[in-house]
């Protein structure tokens, strides 16, 4: 029932809060999220599930399974479950989106009762995508969070605002039918053998080789032509080399908390989405193919980090490193190893946090200096102490200094690609990704040396000083959670393991 | 359960909704004859909205308890056969029902100081009553007369606004190509009759199927022009110039009327004549009616679609999607020929007829709404409409999502019961086409949402007065098309089984 329990808290929660006056919506909203997150929590420390959540053998967490509807010849089910990775980002989410919230404190300053209730929905879409077993229950989850993320852009969105909003939403929406398309020739191609569609139970009759041919194509053309469009369209939301330039457009316009969840769990979508339908409803195909998605991943990590080193807008460096990072988590999924597969998926809790609390360092200096161009900043190290300590500490965190959860997962997953044998040239390819890590110190660096050092030349007619409590203590929340990961990965790599350990034997991996 | 009109009731009573559209039409021209200068419009409104919602009621309840389904003795036939009731029947009166009770409880605030209020109202219920009979026909002269009945009142209807150029301007045009498909219609009509010699409905299938067809040559140009008549009441292409006019010229509340429940009404006809009276295997030789439906969805969504991306006045972009919805509709008609079992193509079309009965009547009760604030017609007119009125704007935005086919309302699951239809009977180019309209439409549609949310509000817009009437059909509307997506269940079986007993 906690999954329930999760996503009514979070609806009901945004009903409210769109009702509240705006000048109470700001604290209705931050009390009324820590529900989902002692939920989450209560989830996180009685999870008694093992195994994948597709995969047979699996015991999940908190499941519940109801009739829904009957549509021709499918019955969809009501179906929620948590594994070992799901579990994770969920606790990702409710955590990420309290924090977010509060970081919105200071820059939002108007209609904050719709800011807050869009922020709340979102919310509950976005539990709905990590724990959602049926594939409709999943797909209106997963379109659900298109529409606040839509407003929360174009509404309280930088000076390109609306342009940046339209694209966001055309983008990923294409994307989502062309995904849509591709898990239906596999349903299609499934015929009678299937009646539900229940991921479970697709990915079983799947990886039992129960595919027909459909409409004159053979059934191994189908699997690959599927996964082309699942692959597509789960790429967009990741995103992956070249399907990537809505995000940097989406991010710098998008005002700081949205940025936040942005980069923190939407970003986490589409990489969860990879996990579960492409390697693991097809992990042939991936295998087979495995070369072409690690020069995707490769190409990702390499080109998002250069066009992170060209940025003169903070805000911009931040963006294009998540395109980077990202593209670990691929490289680590295609590995098909158990440290590629759960470095992947530590990666992603990883990513989501660092990157959430990069996102509000910028926020938190924008609130005060207006500005986030590079050139502009200079010696604030001297008038924002505290901010400025949890940029460097975010910032070797981003690079992978030990003890920080950057390095966890970078670590697992240069590790898992490199003993790789579903990619033959694994070491190359490695190599190469890790040579990224070399442009992210480089880029990261120039940032800080342009921005928090050197003399103090901004010129304002006001006094910029420390951020205020409430605009600081989020970050210093976050770079707890980013610390506490990185000391004790085991506090989620267990479970991750646990879940993606079953992935192995498919599909001809290792 | 019992089945009612075997158990408890009389017969006849299976056409309660119908007769009570038609009751309270009268009571309606009662009150207003007893004292023809008062202005109580609120209890003309009152008993308007009480006897569509008795109606909806008793449709529900019929349908519930199983009247005239399979599963309780089969369809009931009433006056010799010339009217028959079954579960289509109620599933659609259902729909004509609950759109009718939103539209008049809309028309309080809309129809504020106009004149001809009771005939306003009675001239509702009337086209009702007609379309619940042609929901009810099972002969070719009973459909005419149910036709007749429902297009005479939307034809004074649409020129109510009778000081507006606009309305009655689109009244004309209205009256003018109904009159003409009436007629082409009455033609077909005859000449089917000519071929086969008889006018109900199984009788007509007897005699294609049983030989007893005089000249097949006669009965395929007949069956060609009930399907124009068909294409003109359901405003599919090229029987569809009429339908942007008539919608963009008459009285809001009437334009959600005619785009909802008149062009479900159109469908119910066809369903019924051409599974019914023309069964497709037995015809096919004669006349592929599936091929040329087929032809007509495809058409109708993309052209539809094409030209609503093109309007730059919300009112007239959502008269040509509803164009773009008909399109959709068609596909049960046009799949037929590919399944095997068919009950679910046309159920999938029932299903997204319904769930646009509510979210389409919404989206035009919400333009209602910003006609009587008198902001403007055009996209830029309804900038920062959401500052002044969330809630109403919350609820467009989920008519829009959900008329696009997105997951905020019942829309999804219609949408996608067409897509797996298509896909059952392999029409993949129908399939194709749905689904590059519907990424079409989302780009239509988000722009009003746009404009709503995003775009700054002009420096007058001021929105002093929340009519009662209108806000609350339109959050009615709004919490039906949202619940419709938990709770689709009810509607996709009904839809199945009812459309079931027609094969």
């Amino acid at each position: 029932m906690l999954i329930e329990l999760l996503l009514a808290a979070s609806l009901v929660a945004a009903a409210v809060v769109f009702f509240v006056p705006n000048e109470y919506a700001a604290k209705v909203a931050t009390a009324l999220s820590l529900v989902p997150v002692v939920g989450s929590l209560l989830m996180y420390f009685n999870f008694e599930g093992s195994g994948n959540a597709l995969l047979a053998g699996a015991e999940l967490g908190y499941e519940t399974t109801m009739q829904w509807v009957t549509l021709g010849p499918y019955t969809l089910n009501y179906h929620v479950g948590v594994d070992g990775v799901s579990l994770p980002l969920i606790v990702l989410t409710t955590i990420l989106t309290t924090l977010a919230m509060v970081s919105a404190w200071t820059p939002i300053d108007s209609r904050q009762s719709e800011f807050y209730g869009l922020v709340l929905f979102m919310e509950a879409a976005l539990i709905g995508v990590f724990s959602a077993l049926d594939f409709f229950l999943w797909f209106v989850f997963w379109e659900a969070v298109l529409v606040p993320m839509y407003l929360l852009i174009g509404i309280w969105g930088g000076p390109r605002r609306k342009y940046a909003a339209i694209k966001f939403f055309v983008y990923t929406n294409v994307a989502s039918l062309v995904m849509f398309v591709g898990f239906f020739a596999l349903v299609f191609g499934l015929g009678d053998s299937v009646t539900t569609l229940d991921l479970p139970a697709i990915a079983q009759a799947l990886n039992a080789g129960e595919l027909n041919a459909l409409a004159g194509i053979d059934p191994a053309t189908l699997k690959l032509v599927a996964f082309v469009a699942l692959f597509a369209g789960f790429a967009v939301k990741v995103p992956v080399v070249p399907f990537h330039t809505w995000l940097p457009d989406a991010h710098v316009e998008a005002p700081t908390p949205v940025s936040v969840l942005l980069a923190g769990v939407l970003l986490k979508m589409g990489t969860y989405a990879l996990l579960r339908f492409n390697f693991t409803m097809l992990p042939d195909v991936a295998v087979a193919n495995a070369e072409i998605i690690a020069i995707f991943a490769v190409v990702s990590v390499i080109y998002g980090a250069l066009l992170a080193l060209a940025q003169q807008d903070l805000k911009r460096v931040v963006a294009y490193s998540s395109i980077s990072s990202m593209g670990y988590v691929i490289l680590g999924l295609v590995a098909f190893t158990p440290h590629g597969l759960g470095g992947a998926t530590f990666q992603m809790v990883s990513h989501g946090l660092i990157s959430g609390l990069m996102f509000m360092v910028v926020g938190v200096m924008y609130n005060e200096t207006h500005t986030r161009m590079l050139g502009d900043m200079s010696g604030m190290a001297d008038r924002m102490p505290v901010t400025a300590g949890v940029f460097v500490a975010a910032a070797f965190g981003y690079m992978g200094l030990p003890l920080m959860s950057g390095f966890a997962g970078e670590v697992l997953v240069f590790l898992g690609a490199f003993q790789s044998t579903a990619i033959s040239a694994a070491p190359l390819f490695t190599g190469i990704a890790m040579f990224g890590i070399v442009i992210v110190a480089g880029y990261l660096l120039r940032a800080m040396q342009k921005t928090l050092f050197g003399p103090y030349r901004l010129e304002t007619d006001y006094d910029i000083g420390r951020a205020p409590l409430q605009d600081v203590a989020p970050l210093v929340v976050l770079l707890l959670l980013v610390i506490a990961l990185g000391v004790a990965p085991n506090l989620f790599y267990e479970m991750i393991g646990d879940a993606v350990a079953p992935m192995l034997s498919l599909g001809g991996g290792v | 359960m019992m089945p009612l009109q075997t158990g408890s009731l009389p017969t006849w009573t299976a056409l309660g909704p119908a007769l009570l559209f038609a009751l309270t039409a009268l009571v309606l021209f009662v009150v207003d004859s007893i004292d023809p200068d008062s202005d109580a419009s609120g209890l003309l409104a009152g008993i308007a909205t009480a006897g569509s919602l008795a109606a909806a009621a008793v449709s529900g309840w019929f349908l519930l308890a199983g009247t005239g389904m399979e599963r309780t003795g089969g369809a009931i036939d009433l006056f010799g056969g010339q009217v028959i009731v079954d579960g289509m029947t109620l599933f659609f009166t259902f729909i004509f029902a609950s759109v009718a009770a939103l539209v008049t409880v809309a028309s309080y605030d809309y129809l504020a100081d106009h004149e001809y209020q009771a005939e306003f109202y009675s001239l509702t219920l009337l086209a009702a009553t007609g379309m619940s009979m042609l929901a009810a026909s099972n002969s070719l002269v009973t459909a005419f007369v149910s036709l007749e009945l429902l297009s005479l009142p939307s034809y004074a209807l649409v020129a109510f606004l009778k000081h507006n150029r606009g309305s009655v301007e689109a009244g004309l045009k209205y009256f003018l190509i109904g009159a003409l498909s009436s007629s082409v219609m009455a033609y077909g009509i005859s000449l089917v009759y000519a071929a086969t010699g008889s006018l109900q409905f199984g009788a007509v299938a007897e005699a294609i199927t049983g030989g007893g067809v005089l000249d097949s040559g006669i009965l395929g140009v007949g069956v060609l022009m009930v399907v124009g008549g068909v294409a003109f009441k359901t405003a599919s292409v090229p029987f569809h110039f009429w339908a942007p006019e008539a919608y963009e010229g008459a009285p809001a509340p009437i334009s959600a009327f005619l785009s909802s429940a008149s062009k479900a009404a159109g469908f119910v006809l066809a369903f019924r004549v051409f599974v019914v009276a023309f069964p497709l295997d037995a015809i096919v030789g004669t006349i592929d009616w599936a091929l040329a439906f087929t032809v007509l969805a495809l058409v109708t969504m993309t052209l539809g679609n094409f030209a609503a991306a093109t309007q730059e006045k919300v009112k007239r972009m959502l008269a040509y999607s509803s164009i773009g919805h008909a399109g959709y509709a068609l596909i049960g008609l046009a799949v037929l020929s590919g399944t095997t079992d068919g009950s679910f193509a046309l159920g999938a079309s029932m299903m997204h007829l319904l769930v646009y009965g509510f979210m389409n009547t919404g989206a035009f009760l919400f333009v209602a709404l910003v006609e009587y604030w008198g902001v403007g017609r055009t996209f830029e007119d309804y900038n920062g409409l959401a500052s002044q009125a969330p809630v109403a704007c919350a609820a467009m935005t989920v008519f829009l999502f959900s008329l696009a086919g997105l997951p905020v309302g019942g829309g999804f699951f219609s949408k996608y019961a067409l897509l797996a239809a298509t896909a059952e009977a392999g029409a993949w180019l129908l399939a194709l086409a749905l689904i590059v309209n519907s990424a079409l439409s989302l780009f239509y549609y988000s722009r009003v949402v746009k404009a709503m949310w995003i775009e700054e509000p002009s420096a007058g817009l001021e929105i002093d007065s929340y009519p009662t009437g209108l806000y609350a059909a339109v959050v009615v509307a709004a919490v039906v098309t949202f619940i419709l997506l938990p709770a689709f269940n009810p509607v996709s079986s009904t839809a199945v089984e009812a459309a079931a007993a027609l094969f």
